[in-house]
């Protein structure tokens, strides 16, 4: 059962990475501003997600794994809110 | 090499990266930019340090609270800072004086500490019980070093005094101006409408945990403010006056709280800050009740910045 518990963590915050990093390599080298915050916001939304997902069965108690949910859900939204104020800047200039 | 020194190496390796990107950054705002993810980096660094109290600060004043101000520095000075630069031999004059100030600090800490370094953690985790807390740090800053702590507030206040003096005569007690002139984004006010709750509700659990974990009264304060920043830039409320003496007495009251059960010491413990014996807890949170508000005043203000436009009457 532990194996299983362990397999499913690695499973996910590795795939969580690879969207990290799938997210960077996005705002190196997509050409403009609209197109980088596309790339970033996967890895916030995503990457955090499955991050956040995969460390949920290692946590001790019910109030730790809720902490971690509110800390993803806290990024979500002001990412998200962030990612428009950024696009609508970028626009104007 | 264990994965955890791995780790290590790569995050000193990363602070050292982003600090040369910080010096080496030709404009003022990515300067200021790399200076904040270097902030960021660095709390990481006290956290494998097993600081989380010094992490917390690092965030939430090194990185957040300062990076604020000097985001509003280079937005200020944007357009004026294209001069000339210094001259090559005054540059490497203050390179070689900062590579020497940093080797002598390397060295006392490296070679002249003796080895294991002295410190005085056994006798401060001894006392802990007395002080009824659990967390050593605020035993530090409220019991142990207590006057150290009250001054460091006055200082605050005293850096505000400095900014708001700043204001020309005839704006003199007038509203400090936050944020660009054109109404604020519609999305920024959605922000500044569901966010403050939630993040006054983490100020308060900061500022409460803190006898006994890592937070306290700085960390919260910096959350608090950083809510008020936020309703004032999408000016859900209005920036009160320098002159408006609840924003005044807000400043003021944690700083005179603190004093106050420290001249009461005297009376009641026989010495200035003392505690009398079993109320230590109770007054060590009563004062950091007040300094949380005094210090999210004080930090709001300072990014606020000096007052430009005279009081509406």
């Amino acid at each position: 059962m532990s194996t299983a518990i362990a397999l499913v963590t690695v499973v996910a915050v590795s795939a969580g990475a690879i969207f990290f990093l799938a997210g960077t390599i996005g705002l190196i080298r997509f050409p403009d501003a609209p197109c980088r915050l596309h790339a970033l916001t996967k890895a916030d939304n995503l990457g955090l997600g499955l991050i956040v997902l995969g460390l949920l069965p290692q946590v001790g108690t019910l109030a730790e794994a809720l902490k971690l949910v509110c800390i993803w859900l806290l990024v979500l939204f002001s990412g998200a809110i962030v990612t428009q104020l950024i696009a609508a800047t970028s626009r104007h200039k | 090499m264990t994965s955890a020194l791995a780790f290590d190496l790569a995050l000193a390796a990363l602070v050292l990266a982003i600090a040369t990107l910080t010096i080496a950054a030709r404009e003022a705002m990515s300067a200021v930019i790399s200076f904040i993810a270097y902030g960021l980096l660095l709390s990481l660094a006290w956290v494998r340090l097993r600081a989380p109290d010094v992490a917390l600060t690092e965030a939430a004043i090194g990185a957040g609270v300062t990076g604020l101000l000097l985001l509003g520095a280079a937005a200020t000075i944007g357009d004026r800072q294209a001069g000339a630069a210094p001259p090559l031999a005054l540059m490497l004059a203050a390179g070689l004086a900062c590579t020497l100030v940093a080797s002598g600090l390397a060295a006392t800490t490296l070679v002249l500490l003796p080895e294991p370094a002295p410190t005085l953690a056994p006798p401060a985790m001894a006392s802990l019980a007395t002080t009824g807390l659990g967390n050593p740090v605020t035993a530090v800053l409220f019991v142990y070093r207590a006057l150290d702590t009250l001054l460091e507030k006055v200082v605050l206040v005293l850096a505000l005094l400095g900014v708001w003096s700043l204001a020309p005569d005839r704006v003199w007690g007038g509203v400090a101006r936050l944020g660009p002139d054109a109404p604020p984004r519609a999305m920024l006010v959605f922000l500044a409408q569901l966010l403050p709750p939630v993040g006054m509700l983490i100020a308060i659990y900061m500022f409460w945990t803190g006898a006994d974990h890592p937070g306290g009264a700085f960390q919260g304060g910096a959350i608090l403010a950083a809510m008020w920043l936020i309703v004032l830039t999408a000016r859900l409320a209005d920036m009160p006056a320098t002159s408006h003496p609840g924003l005044r007495l807000l400043v003021l009251a944690g700083p005179m709280l603190f004093a106050a059960i420290g001249f009461a010491g005297w009376a009641l413990a026989d010495a200035f800050l003392a505690y009398p014996e079993g109320y230590a807890k109770p007054l060590i949170i009563l004062a950091e009740a007040g300094l949380t508000l005094s210090i999210a005043a004080t930090l709001a203000c300072l990014v606020a910045g000096p007052a430009t436009r005279t009081p509406p009457p």
